[in-house]
């Protein structure tokens, strides 16, 4: 037999995603392709203004329309389903899955239609005539602070849903501020640097919007939801709540996800209704977002300002760093909507020793649809305010922006970090991707490149932006939901391999980086690991996917289920080989002892003896099945660089993007080639967000970007050739010493932008320009005196 | 985005459609690639009874020469303008035109006549058939009509065809001197401001100029002030620019938009006129 292993050890190559082939044949299977006998289509009549009283709502015409089996009001549906639940520990008020009496944003559900087909049912929705008595639509966020110019919710006076949270030195996690620190750090500053800016709302927009097939049994009393959700298992605890069943009783499935962002990980109000008019009806029901729906119903992302000082010494050193926040969340709390910004306030540290850091949050309603997690939530807008401000301290003391970052980084030496929010980074080494980033970039080189550009009297300029971000979310202190993840691995009798993860994957390629795990793991080839996922029927228990958790936290799991199922393997093994199980190898398919090729068994022979051990080795149960919760005891750090090269039309203000290089350091990489794909994915969501991305409201409330004919959703066309490459800073914090990826490329990306555009502007003397960066806006600041 | 019920029907012929169309009595619409009907249909802004397909009666689509003209027949695809080689050879600013419309997926669908019939104040196509003074051809009940561009825009969405008139074919005469520069709106790639420029130069001077303009105002329209002033000036960029101008600010009833404000609209209106004008100067030479 040959010495060297047949088999390649996977982890850390470029393996090609096992999804791929049948989602791009368009051979997956969606929630909209479940059908179920006796099914019927739910449509969601949606109030079309921003703010208003209900004063009636006729449903008798579309309730004697063929094909329709029912009509809810809010006050029906109320009667069946109790207020929605948030998934954070801050105050709410009452939020009802269709609205009762009042409407607080454009796209609220008022009713709801339970028809034969979707034709039906849509055709019913128009027949429903519901009269408002209009309020006035609370749109400005400073404006609404001030209770201006009405109250959404009357026991949130001045339409604060959050006061103010204060964080960062000097205040104690019981609440008690002192200023002291802050204070002085200022009083002894050689120059600040302050600027108002805005990270803008953005529309989450995944490829597949939103559906839901609910299934409720009468003769079982049990519950079947398919959902287009990122963690099944929390929708399976929040749906056999709200229906009064208990957890054994729902099964919660999350076929093939086309794309989650973030915004998937909220258990919506669509998934509420159809389960309970499952369950009062006793049918089968299923519902499908449509595009126009998706951009009012499911929940928006970021929508931050900033108020930003930085107080530094003329050398550059940093004093102090105060951050005032004040989040847009719309109409209403939901799952994790209040936690989000608190995220900004973690990461307001970023990647440097700031001696002191105050940052104070406050949380408003306005009559918008309600934010939540989107791709990065908290950490891309932190990473914004601050590396903003960095540059405008650069450019302030005229120093290069990479020198100004070195100079005050967390140094490799100072891991564990504690930052003044009190999270603890795990490892970094921020000099080492700087330093990587600038010589891809070939930094010098490109300096002198827009020095010659604008000698020409071309707008060119640079970016260089910082990140670090936090991932792998857990422990279970630091998420309500619990912080841990599960896997169940199983040598089948066949030899073959299934892994079951309570990461929900939608895009993030887990079936391929597990699968190299596990076949590495016991020596057998790719093709025979199945990873199981996305249905609480299958997967025992889980968490889901978000917060870039799924490798770093999910992965383990895998890892460590595997390892006992493996150790257990060994013991049979050993048996038949009579043999130590300490001394085995498992290479290619065979399980042999260590130095003598000959003696090796096929896998499967020993998979087989497992399932009939005759006999059975004394001590062990029959089967080769295992579990495993792993919970970190902290959060991942990743980090990186990105730099960005880009061009502004003087007489049209039109941005082109001319060079984007990102070096990232997501620790360990199982599988360079997906995490490049995350990358791209995540770069081209914060590059859209800089400069083609914005959801904008009328001053009535009314959405204007409310198709993809005025929401510009970037494609190919808009990106150069993305420049990557990586360090690899393992994490301590899990034993694989990865860290996650699937949102780094949102944090960089859009500051490093920015940056590059106020340093094509120059010349005018523009010091910051808010996203994104709209052609007039700029177009404006180049012919109109500098203003943006 | 479910449309509300209608019929459909595949037309064999142009006078199969004319028919229809006919007793239909008003409430039926002619469909070929469908990319700007089938949206408005799927928001209910749109709500025909009857949908007449035309994409495939033989004939109605192709590009070919006559005698020096060229033809294209209506329910030619933007792809296989973007892509024809008598057009790059012969009129390669047409092709540029459609190469600019909206993605790959709407050219591969969307058709001349659809674009023109539909007249989006924004759409390109409009601005080019005023740059070559296009004839567009028209058959309906009555007979068959020859409609020229300049006639044809008449305002926002509305153009010269009757409730049971079909686009058939455009025809226009080729000029190598011609180009179409445009300020896309990113989400939709429709112009935020779109020129098309033709130009005849002789012993070195401007012989005339046509101009079209889209995405500034209402319909697409010429800018008859810039061609008046370009009439016997030396063919040099400089006598385009400063003819250029003021091409915005003679425009009355711009548009302003999310996209654009009005006074930008303009702004870019000179801009481009501007850029079309010279890239067809570079192509006269």
């Amino acid at each position: 037999m040959p010495s060297t292993p047949v088999l390649p050890k996977l982890v850390g190559q470029r393996v090609k995603r096992r999804e791929d082939p049948r989602l791009i044949q368009g051979r997956g299977t969606y929630v909209d392709d479940i059908a179920l006998v006796g099914m019927r289509y739910v449509a969601f009549k949606r109030s079309d203004i921003a703010h208003g009283r209900i004063r009636s709502i006729d449903v008798a015409a579309a309730a004697g329309m063929d094909g329709v089996e029912a009509v809810y009001t809010g006050a029906d549906i109320a009667k069946i389903l109790p207020p929605m639940p948030i998934g954070t520990p801050f105050p709410s008020p009452e939020h009802r899955a269709v609205a009762v009496d009042t409407v607080r944003f454009v796209g609220e559900p008022v009713a709801v239609v339970v028809a034969s087909d979707r034709y039906a049912a849509r055709d019913a929705v128009d027949a429903i005539g519901v009269e408002y008595d209009p309020l006035p639509a609370v749109v400005d966020t400073e404006a609404a602070m001030t209770g201006k110019p009405t109250v959404i919710h009357p026991d949130f006076p001045n339409n604060l849903a959050v006061a103010l949270v204060p964080s960062g030195t000097g205040v104690t996690p019981d609440g008690a501020v002192d200023d002291s620190a802050i204070d002085a750090a200022f009083a002894a500053a050689e120059v600040v640097v302050s600027q108002r800016m805005v990270n803008h709302r953005l529309a989450p927009s995944a490829i597949e919007p939103r559906g839901v097939v609910a299934h409720y049994e009468p003769g079982k009393g049990t519950m079947t939801i398919w959902s287009s959700t990122q963690n099944p298992h929390i929708l399976r605890t929040f749906i056999a709540a709200l229906n009064g069943m208990g957890q054994d009783q729902v099964r919660a499935i999350a076929p093939e996800v086309g794309g989650g962002f973030g915004a998937k990980i909220n258990i919506y109000a669509e998934e509420y209704v159809c389960s309970a008019v499952s369950k009062a009806l006793g049918i089968p029901v299923k519902w499908n977002e449509d595009r126009t729906e998706a951009f009012v119903a499911t929940t928006h992302g970021r929508d931050i300002i900033a108020y930003v000082d930085v107080a530094a010494k003329r050398d550059g050193t940093l004093l102090g760093l105060k951050i005032r926040l004040i989040a847009d969340i719309g109409a209403y709390n939901m799952l994790l909507t209040a936690a989000i910004p608190t995220l900004t306030q973690m990461m307001a540290n970023a990647t440097y020793n700031i001696p002191a850091i105050r940052t104070t949050l406050t949380e408003v309603f306005t009559n918008k649809t309600p934010t939540d997690a989107y791709r990065g939530a908290g950490r891309p807008e932190a990473t914004y305010f601050v590396e903003r401000a960095m540059d405008m301290l650069a450019r302030e003391l005229k120093m290069d922006p990479a020198e100004l970052r070195k100079k005050n980084f967390i140094q490799p030496a100072q891991f564990p970090f504690t930052t003044q929010a009190g999270a603890v980074y795990d490892s970094g080494d921020y000099a080492k991707a700087l330093d990587r980033a600038l010589e891809i970039a070939d930094w010098e080189r490109l300096k002198r490149e827009r020095d010659a550009a604008q000698r020409q009297g071309r707008l060119v300029g640079l970016g260089l932006s910082m990140y670090v971000e936090v991932c792998g979310l857990g422990p279970s202190a630091a998420l309500p939901t619990g912080g841990w993840e599960h896997a169940q691995v199983t040598v089948e009798r066949d030899g073959r391999i299934s892994a079951t993860t309570g990461a929900s994957p939608h895009g993030q390629g887990n079936e391929t980086t597990f699968a190299q795990m596990i076949a590495d793991q016991f020596g057998v080839p790719i093709e025979h690991v199945s990873i199981l996922h996305g249905d609480t029927g299958v997967v025992k228990q889980g968490i889901g996917t978000f917060g870039s958790r799924s490798q770093a936290v999910g992965g383990t799991a895998i890892h460590l289920a595997g390892g006992k199922v493996k150790s257990k393997m060994a013991k049979f093994a050993a048996a038949l080989m009579e043999a130590s199980e300490d001394d085995l190898v498992f290479e290619n398919g065979t399980i042999a002892v260590k130095g003598a090729p000959a003696s090796a068994k096929p896998f499967a022979a020993v998979a087989a003896y497992a399932y009939v051990p005759v006999p059975l080795p004394p001590g062990l149960e029959p089967g080769l099945s295992d579990e495993a919760f792993w919970e970190p005891a902290n959060n991942t750090y990743p980090f990186g660089c990105h730099i960005s090269m880009l061009e502004i039309d003087r007489e049209t203000g039109e941005p082109t993007l001319l060079k984007l290089v990102a070096v990232d350091d997501a620790g360990t990489l199982i599988n360079p080639l997906i995490v490049e794909g995350q990358i791209h994915g995540g770069l081209a969501q914060g590059i859209g967000q800089a400069m083609i991305e914005e959801v904008v409201y009328s001053e009535d409330g009314q959405l204007v970007t409310g198709s993809f004919m005025d929401y510009a959703m970037p494609r190919a066309i808009d990106f150069p050739r993305f420049e990557l490459d990586a360090t690899v800073t393992p994490t301590p914090v899990n034993p694989l010493g990865a860290k996650g990826v699937g949102e780094a490329g949102t944090l960089g990306s859009t500051p490093c932008i920015v940056s590059a555009a106020v340093d094509a502007l120059s010349e005018f003397g523009v010091k910051h320009v808010d996203m994104m960066l709209r052609p007039e806006k700029l177009w404006r600041i180049i012919h109109q005196g500098g203003r943006p | 985005m479910i449309a509300t019920s209608f019929e459909y029907t595949r037309a064999a012929s142009v006078e199969a459609a004319i028919a229809r169309l006919q007793s239909a009595n008003g409430a039926a619409k002619l469909i070929a690639g469908g990319h700007s009907l089938v949206p408005l249909m799927k928001l209910r802004l749109s709500e025909p009874g009857l949908l007449i397909d035309i994409a495939r009666i033989p004939g109605l689509a192709g590009i070919r020469e006559l005698g020096g003209r060229i033809e294209i027949g209506a329910a030619t695809v933007h792809h296989d303008v973007a892509t024809s080689s008598l057009l790059r050879a012969t009129c390669p600013m047409l092709a540029d035109a459609a190469a600019s419309i909206g993605d790959q997926q709407v050219r591969n669908r969307g058709t001349l006549g659809g674009s023109l019939a539909h007249a989006d104040p924004a759409a390109d196509y409009p601005a080019a058939m005023l740059a070559l003074d296009a004839d567009i051809h028209v058959r309906g009940a009555s007979g068959a009509r020859v409609v020229k561009a300049d006639a044809f825009f008449r305002g926002l969405f509305t153009v010269d065809l009757k409730a049971d008139e079909i686009i058939t074919a455009v025809q226009f005469s080729p000029t190598k001197a011609a180009a179409y520069a445009k300020l896309h709106q990113r989400a939709s790639h429709f112009a935020i401001v779109g020129v098309a420029a033709a130009l005849e130069v002789a012993g070195g001077a401007i012989a005339s100029a046509r101009i079209g303009v889209t995405g500034a105002t209402p319909s697409a329209k010429r800018l008859r002030a810039v061609e008046l002033r370009l009439k016997g000036t030396k063919a040099t960029v400089e006598a385009i620019a400063d003819a250029s101008r003021d091409a915005g600010a003679e425009l009355a009833d711009v548009n302003g938009d999310l996209h654009a404000s009005e006074e930008y609209r303009r702004a870019m209106v000179a801009v481009f006129t501007r850029r079309a004008l010279t890239a067809a100067l570079e192509r006269a030479r």
